[in-house]
């Protein structure tokens, strides 16, 4: 029996759908089981660690890791958990994300819609600082801020982090103002707007998005960083990943599993975080940064 | 309208890098006069305009607005106001906001800054739009407020960059009506770029019609119109356009030959200045040709009937050139048809081949 064609076109599942599937819940599984891993590892004690397999759900819930991890293990001789990690981490990426996105959008401004001499010698600067590994860089920026005083401290470290931020905040920029019409500009230039002006008043209120997608890149790469506020910070002012680190790395007595699966889960919640609130604006933001090149 | 020049543009140049767009041009524009500048994409028009604006720098030469040597000032110093194609309203601000924020920016006190908004609504009929984003707005309203917020800031000189082009058939109609009307009864000088012959005919009381970077003409509507400079301006004016047809001049008999057909144009204006042998484009309008079967007529056949309502367009051809006619709406006509065709000598322009300049 053949049916007569109308309306819309039956949907078949095919085999090439089920392979999608198939690779797609094997892919999602396989982003999961550590996580997966963590979570439980996190909620038995040191016994049940020791003897179960690693892939058991605990038999008894045990949440003594988790205040201990935020304030009581141990980093080297000083027992405070990571509470202090994260309050320096606050303190640092909080003033990084705020002066360099501020930055890179006043930059990102200029270079789309006040086209100076070597604007785009400029442009093609950023493109360039923006995929240089930044290990290269350790060493020199190390001296610079040696010499001006500010190597070891909070400064410091804000510092590097609005340097390094800004060639790919800028480019994001530029690329979402290169994509308003350029008419708004030029009605805003008559209409009695100077460049501080223009900014402010008209510029900025249509920055929301991308600002979003500017505050979630820095907010992520700050948060994450381990190498330059190993370097950078100073003994003070260490970074949550690198409290992290020296809780889960015990040169004596007994690694705690668990203790260090919830210091590892609580230093990735803000990311964590970050990503869950936002995915919709920030795939929208890189897509915008990526293709309107 | 004063003979007082409102703006004077004064042998000016742009390039683009190394494009030259723009070379030693000059414009005097009279103190309420709707000047419009016509030309294709590419001619230079809206370069011209933004120079105007101050928009972009010139290269060289220099810009008069209202007796005052504007060349280096800031666009917001110019007594300008000026309507973009894409209407570059501020999205995140109110309608009243948009009006409004040329004035705040020059510290007008917010009585005036009301007073001045409540007028422009007004006139514009947008006072019911005040509260609302840009985004709720139709496009035909969007433009209403983009001219308003030229009109709030008492601009001596209007600049429409393309305003209408934007908008679909019918509110292009409305809207044209309306900046006639608001040109009427405000009698700033404007100036208007587009590349809408209709435009320029029903608003301007002057075109320039340009091409290349450079005036062809610049004249009244129906100068242009009647008796275009050239052949691209004759080609451009019109729709449908001219009719043309290459022909050589006789001078004994006062004729022009195409192929094997021969017209008398003993009436024509200039006949004194043609010289005997010489190559011409002998062009007619549309409406230029009657049907009719006298001592001077051509037979031809009708090839295409389109019927547009008021008036009628039959095709037809001479010598394998194409020649359009309109005729009355009411006019029937059927493929094929035997006609007579008979050209209003008086009223047609012909042109030198080489230079292609009106004889």
């Amino acid at each position: 029996m053949s049916t007569i064609p109308k309306g819309p076109r039956p949907k078949h599942l095919t085999v090439g759908r089920i392979g999608l599937y198939c690779f797609i819940i094997m892919c999602a599984l396989f982003f999961l089981m550590p996580l997966y891993v963590m979570i439980i590892t996190s909620l038995k004690d040191m016994d049940e660690i020791r003897a179960a397999n690693i892939l058991n759900l605990p038999k008894e819930l045990s949440f003594y890791a988790w205040p201990k991890a935020w304030s009581q293990a141990c980093t080297g001789f000083v027992c405070e958990g990571l509470k202090p990690g994260f309050v320096n981490s606050v303190k640092i990426t909080v003033p990084s994300v705020i002066v360099s996105v501020a930055l890179s959008a006043l930059n990102g401004y200029a270079l789309a819609f006040w086209r100076f001499r070597g604007a785009y010698f400029f442009f093609g600067l950023c493109m360039f600082g923006a995929f240089i590994p930044y290990q290269v860089m350790v060493y020199p920026l190390l001296k610079i801020e040696d010499f001006l005083g500010i190597y070891s401290s909070l400064p410091g470290i804000i510092l590097v982090h609005t340097i390094f931020g800004m060639p790919i905040l800028t480019l994001i920029f530029r690329n979402f103002y290169a994509s308003l019409p350029i008419d708004l500009f030029k009605a805003a230039r008559i209409d009695g707007g100077n460049f501080i002006k223009i900014f402010f008043y008209v510029i900025i209120p249509m920055s929301t998005p991308i600002t979003i997608v500017a505050v979630i890149l820095q907010v992520t790469g700050i948060w994450n960083d381990f190498l330059l506020g190993l370097v950078f910070a100073g003994r003070d002012n260490q970074p949550m990943t690198v409290q992290l680190n020296n809780i889960v790395q015990v040169d004596y007595g007994v690694a705690e599993y668990n203790v260090d699966m919830s210091a590892t889960i609580l230093t990735s919640l803000v990311p964590l975080f970050v990503y869950f609130i936002s995915g919709r604006w920030f795939v929208r933001g890189i897509a915008a940064g990526a293709i309107k090149g | 309208m004063s003979m007082k020049n409102s703006v004077e543009v004064k042998n000016i140049s742009f390039s683009y890098g190394k494009t030259e767009i723009l070379n030693d041009l000059s414009l005097d524009i009279k103190e309420g006069e709707f000047m419009v500048l016509l030309g294709p994409s590419g001619c230079g028009k809206t370069t011209l305009l933004n120079c105007i604006a101050g928009l972009l720098d010139l290269t060289d030469g220099q810009i008069w607005i209202e007796e005052d040597n504007v060349t280096w000032k800031e666009p917001k110093d110019r007594h300008i106001g000026m309507v973009f194609q894409s209407y570059a309203l501020y999205p995140s601000m109110t309608v009243e906001k948009n009006l409004s924020f040329g004035l705040r920016m020059m510290g007008t006190a917010k009585d005036l800054i009301n007073e001045k908004i409540k007028n422009a609504a007004t006139l514009l009929q947008i006072n019911e739009l005040l509260k609302r984003k840009p985004s709720q707005l139709s496009g035909g309203q969007r433009q209403r407020v983009a001219i308003g917020r030229a009109l709030v800031r008492d601009a001596k000189v209007f600049l429409f960059d393309e305003p209408l082009s934007n908008l679909d058939a019918k509110l292009r109609a409305e809207l044209r009506y309306e900046i006639k009307k608001l040109h009427r009864d405000l009698s700033n000088t404007m100036i208007y770029v587009t590349h809408d012959q209709i435009e320029a005919m029903t608003l301007a009381d002057r075109i320039s019609v340009m091409k290349d970077g450079l005036i062809q003409q610049l004249d009244t509507p129906k100068q242009i119109y009647n008796k275009p400079a050239n052949l691209f301006v004759a080609g451009f004016i019109g729709s449908p356009s001219m009719n043309f047809l290459n022909a050589k001049f006789e001078k004994s008999n006062q004729n022009i030959i195409v192929g094997n057909k021969q017209i008398d144009i003993s009436k024509y204006e200039n006949i004194n200045k043609l010289i005997n042998d010489q190559q011409v484009v002998f062009g007619i309008r549309p409406e230029n040709i009657n049907i009719e079967k006298n001592e001077n007529s051509i037979q031809c056949k009708v090839e295409l009937v389109e019927p547009m309502g008021a008036d009628t367009l039959v095709w037809t051809s001479v010598e394998s050139n194409p020649i359009s006619i309109r005729l009355e709406g009411s006019s029937n006509f059927n493929l094929n048809d035997e006609i007579n065709i008979s050209f209003d000598i008086n009223k047609s322009s012909i042109f030198d081949s080489k230079t292609e300049e009106r004889i």
